[in-house]
């Protein structure tokens, strides 16, 4: 009989760090959220956020070096982090797969497409021979990939970059997972390309019915697919809520850097308007906001306390005090006006 | 894929020219000729040799009439002892080639193991030892390997008899020739395997489910075997070269131990055939891996 | 996760709130900064040398490597013997110091020394020409580094300037320069090494009383050899950096900035040339030493009575089974030499190679 489950998959206070030569990098520090079946989430954060480190601590596909140290993933009901790799290696590909940034890399350039599609279904599923080749070539039918049989036969550096990450997508999706993570799937494509990636995976999404985790730094990606999107920064999360809420009223001074700094076609004469400073380092964090060195709008407050989670709306959260600074302000001035 | 082929052969047919005519051209800047002896030869002898070897002709000419005879299994006579060449290299090589190919197989064989085991167990104990191990190994020449091993084996503990006609123990020849390319197929086959290892396709195999030890079987070693091919050529130089002493040494009579008797003889005709000989095996052992690493990697660009 | 709503807010006046209303005051500058440590900036040389350092193989070897460079300097200061000296006392050859074993006297110096007077001890004992070991290791060792350096030296220069032409300019002169590389580099080298070793020991003559007279000949083939056959992968090596680093962005950044032609070879592509250049170099070192050795094995190495490693370990193959211990000596100062060369070399190469992941 099947556990009962609130959600589909369940990140709880997850926690993952690197343990290097110069140090233990906390990329994770505490990320939470639910994802429901067929779901849309995305996640959005600069180069060092923790964002692709969060989806690897998912599937544990993490680096020899990184652990996950705290926290818990719960697949159905079961915490996956305890999982032994023999279960692991079940879940892997079946019940969730993932699409990485690079797929000339990413794919092995020793052997045929063909072949890298047919070790999924070899792993996962029972059928055999004949059936095997059959449904690699439907999953290249289904990815939109023309001349399905020839390609088969090819080898990853005979392919375009848009047709490799369609492979991927056909290898990722070949056994029917129940989430599919998209980890930058269109970074290293051409601007037309993307376009082409991103409808077909709403194509597939409304096929197949899959739950994704879309992974981005491109915020104009996460508008279009999303329906919940979560900001991160040093590792945590800043702010989470549908397109529409943080697009339009983000609480958090990241994600309001963020969306002054995309320029503005009605502003070309402008200044750009970008979020001052670098990345934070992961080896050392502080024990305030991770934000704060370059925010504008930093308090005393947020150098020594990490913020809460307060709700602002049943669709929009946000870690910042400046809420908690305009909630008193607001105080203040409805105590003035009584 | 034939295009290749054809390209390869023809540039190894032509680095093999270039070799005999320096060869050749070359053993004739001895002052004299090669065929000049400290030793005093009979006016009979002088009279033989210039019929035979055409002396009284031009160079270039006599170049073409050595390419021809040679090609045609006549190799010259040895100044030595007066045998024919083909004859010395007919009996003596096999000894050698039996030697070398042993070596070779035990050099790359051994050498891919314990570099891709040392790649696994990274900054373990096996990795700790193979390293330590295979760092000695290559400080060591052959020929010092080759001496101490007498040394202690033959000589000393007696376990293993000196090559003779009747007793031959390849072990410790092939153990002394073997030594550095093992040492440094080790090395390559740890850097290669590491490397393949951090690509990007490995965490896709990871991430479809695939089992540890076949993701480093078929998806990593694939990878890393290439590197090591491309080392075979220059490793089977090395074994060739390397051979001359360690047949020295154990007093094998292979071809190399006679061709480093030639160089101490100042035997011009045999070193001569026997250079020419040893790099044509070299140039075509370069053709064959070349043709294999096309076989492995197929991103290889038909150029 | 604390459900602090915002809208919920007891009413309370500001002074009153659980929370310090000075905390909500804008944080200034140097409080945002202390926030933010970042790793102290290094120049790329520094770093290297710091990991060099850290590297205790690599430390080690330079010890073993400076140790050995004194004693074979300040050694023959102190040692009454000279190379090719055959052992004599007070003017009469001594027949018995044959074959001595280290730390034994002959017959002669025993009585020698019963008379009251003082005499070295043989620290490597002597060879069968009664001459003594030690100075014949020491001044082989000298020979063997003298030819690794030299012909390293030759490599260096001669493939530096080659490569960098071939690839600086580029074009037409480049593909020629790099054809004549590839046919040499196809040639397998130790046999035309072989070859024009046995060759130039006829042909070359000096000058008698000039230095090249007192090297000798086969020193002097030797260096001929390594410059004529060994600098063409030092050559491929420069070129190929040269020609990665011209398509490199950065240095069409530093153009597009303003910067002089002089300026981008100065910081630009020396710098990273630098790193592969030398590492190979210290790499080529051992290298050239086994190739003289080797050479010195097979009896091309250099003239008698000058010894080296090489040769000292080939003459020692007649007398092995009764004096083994002219063997090891020669064998653990090359193998010593080698390995702390070749330490040396991977440990600059850790360091210094931006390519190498860890």
């Amino acid at each position: 009989m099947e556990k009962e489950y609130e959600h589909l998959l369940s990140v709880q206070d997850l926690h993952t760090s690197f343990f290097t030569d110069n140090g233990e990098v906390q990329a994770v520090n505490g990320v939470s959220f639910n994802l429901d079946a067929g779901k849309v989430l995305g996640i959005v954060g600069e180069s060092g956020s923790g964002k692709s480190v969060t989806a690897y601590s998912i599937m544990r596909i993490l680096a020899d070096t990184g652990r996950v140290v705290g926290g818990s993933v719960l697949y159905k009901g079961d915490n996956i982090i305890e999982w032994s790799e023999k279960q692991m290696r079940g879940f892997r590909g079946k019940c969730c797969s993932i699409i990485f940034q690079d797929p000339m890399t990413s794919l092995n350039p020793v052997f045929t497409v063909g072949n890298q599609i047919e070790e999924a279904i070899r792993l996962h599923t029972d059928k055999k021979g004949a059936e095997i080749r059959a449904r690699a070539l439907e999953m290249l039918q289904l990815v939109g990939i023309n001349e399905p049989d020839k390609r088969l036969k090819q080898y990853p550096f005979e392919l375009s970059g848009g047709m490799r990450q369609r492979v991927m997508i056909a290898m990722a999706l070949a056994c029917e997972p129940d989430i599919l993570i998209a980890d930058e799937p269109t970074t290293a494509l051409d601007v037309t390309i993307q376009a082409q990636i991103l409808e077909l995976m709403q194509e597939l999404q409304r096929k197949l019915g899959m739950a994704i985790i879309m992974v981005t730094h491109d915020l104009g990606v996460i508008a279009e697919l999303c329906d919940e999107i979560i900001v991160m920064y040093g590792g945590r999360i800043c702010e989470r809520g549908t397109a529409d809420e943080i697009f339009y009223n983000p609480r958090h001074e990241y994600t309001k850097g963020l969306l002054r700094s995309i320029p503005d076609p009605a502003r070309m004469k402008d200044r750009l308007v970008p979020i001052s400073g670098t990345p934070i380092n992961m080896l050392n964090l502080p024990k305030g906001c991770a934000f704060c060195p370059r925010c504008d709008a930093a308090m005393k407050i947020c150098l020594e306390a990490v913020p809460e989670e307060l709700t602002i709306n049943e669709n929009h959260k946000a870690s910042c005090w400046c809420n908690v600074r305009d909630a008193a302000l607001k105080e203040k001035e409805a105590a003035g006006n009584e | 894929m034939a295009r290749y082929i054809i390209k390869r052969v023809l540039l190894a047919l032509l680095t093999i020219l270039i070799i005999c005519a320096l060869t050749f051209f070359i053993m004739h800047a001895v002052p004299g000729g090669p065929f000049n002896r400290e030793k005093a030869l009979s006016a009979a002898t002088i009279e033989a040799l210039n019929q035979r070897y055409n002396l009284d002709k031009p160079l270039g000419e006599q170049f073409l009439i050595y390419m021809r005879e040679f090609f045609k299994g006549d190799l010259g006579v040895s100044l030595k002892n007066g045998r024919e060449i083909s004859a010395i290299i007919g009996e003596s090589f096999p000894i050698s080639a039996k030697l070398g190919l042993l070596a070779v197989a035990v050099a790359i064989f051994c050498g891919t193991v314990f570099g891709s085991l040392a790649a696994l167990t990274r900054n373990k104990l096996p990795d700790r030892i193979i390293v330590f191990f295979s760092t000695l190994s290559t400080a060591v020449p052959s020929f010092i390997l080759a001496t101490l091993l007498l040394l202690v084996f033959c000589i000393q503990l007696g376990w293993i008899k000196v090559w003779s006609a009747t007793s031959h123990s390849y072990l410790l020849p092939v153990i002394a020739l073997a030594a550095y390319p093992m040492a440094y197929t080790t090395r390559l086959a740890k850097t290669s395997m590491l490397d393949a290892l951090g690509q990007d396709y490995i965490r896709t195999a990871r991430a479809k489910g695939v089992a540890r030890w076949k993701v480093i079987f078929k998806h990593a070693l694939r990878n890393s075997l290439i590197p090591i091919i491309t080392y075979a050529g220059p490793e089977i130089a090395y074994i060739i070269t390397g051979s001359m002493v360690v047949e020295t040494v154990f007093t094998i009579g292979g071809l190399g131990s006679k061709f480093v008797s030639a160089i101490n003889n100042r035997d011009y005709t045999m070193i001569m055939a026997t250079t020419i000989f040893l790099a044509t095996l070299m140039v075509f052992a370069n053709l064959i891996c070349d043709l294999l690493y096309k076989a492995v990697d197929p991103r290889i660009q038909y150029d | 996760m604390a459900e602090y709503d915002v809208n919920k807010v007891p009413k309370k006046s500001p002074l009153s709130l659980q929370l310090n209303l000075r905390k909500f005051e804008p944080a200034t500058e140097e409080e945002k900064k202390q926030q933010d440590v970042m790793s102290k900036s290094t120049t790329f040389f520094r770093d290297g040398m710091k990991k060099l350092m850290k590297n205790p193989l690599a430390v080690a070897s330079m010890i073993v490597l400076v140790l050995i460079l004194l004693i074979i300097l300040l050694a023959p200061s102190f040692i009454p013997y000279k190379y090719a000296e055959i052992l004599s006392i007070n003017g009469r050859r001594d027949k018995g110091a044959k074959n001595l074993a280290p730390f034994t006297y002959s017959q002669m110096e025993q009585k020698y020394i019963a008379q009251g007077n003082y005499r070295f001890p043989h620290i490597f004992g002597t060879d069968e020409q009664c001459r003594d070991y030690f100075v014949r290791v020491i001044y082989g060792t000298r020979v063997s580094l003298f030819v690794g350096f030299f012909a390293s030296l030759i490599v260096l220069v001669i493939g530096l300037i080659y490569g960098s032409i071939s690839g600086y300019v580029g074009g037409r002169t480049d593909l020629i320069m790099m054809r004549i590389v590839d046919i040499i580099y196809s040639l397998p080298d130790m046999l035309m090494v072989i070859l024009l070793s046995v060759v130039l020991k006829e042909v070359l003559t000096f000058p008698s009383g000039s230095v090249l007279e007192k090297l000798g000949t086969n020193m002097v083939s030797l260096f001929i050899v390594f410059g004529v056959l060994y600098w063409v992968g030092m050559a491929r090596l420069v070129r190929g950096q040269i020609l990665t680093i011209k398509e490199n962005d950065y240095i069409l950044a530093a153009r597009a900035v303003g910067a002089s032609s002089g300026r981008i070879i100065r910081k630009h592509i020396l710098p990273n040339c630098l790193s592969v250049i030398i590492i190979s170099t210290a790499l080529q070192i051992p290298s050239a030493i086994f190739t003289e050795s080797y050479l010195s094995f097979v009896g091309l190495g250099v003239d008698a009575p000058m010894p080296s490693l090489g040769s000292l370990a080939n003459s020692a193959r007649e007398g092995l089974q009764s004096y083994p211990y002219k063997l090891v000596f020669p064998a653990i100062v090359i193998c010593l030499i080698v390995l702390s060369l070749n330490l040396l070399g991977d440990g600059l190469r850790d360091a210094f190679d931006p390519k190498l992941k860890r």
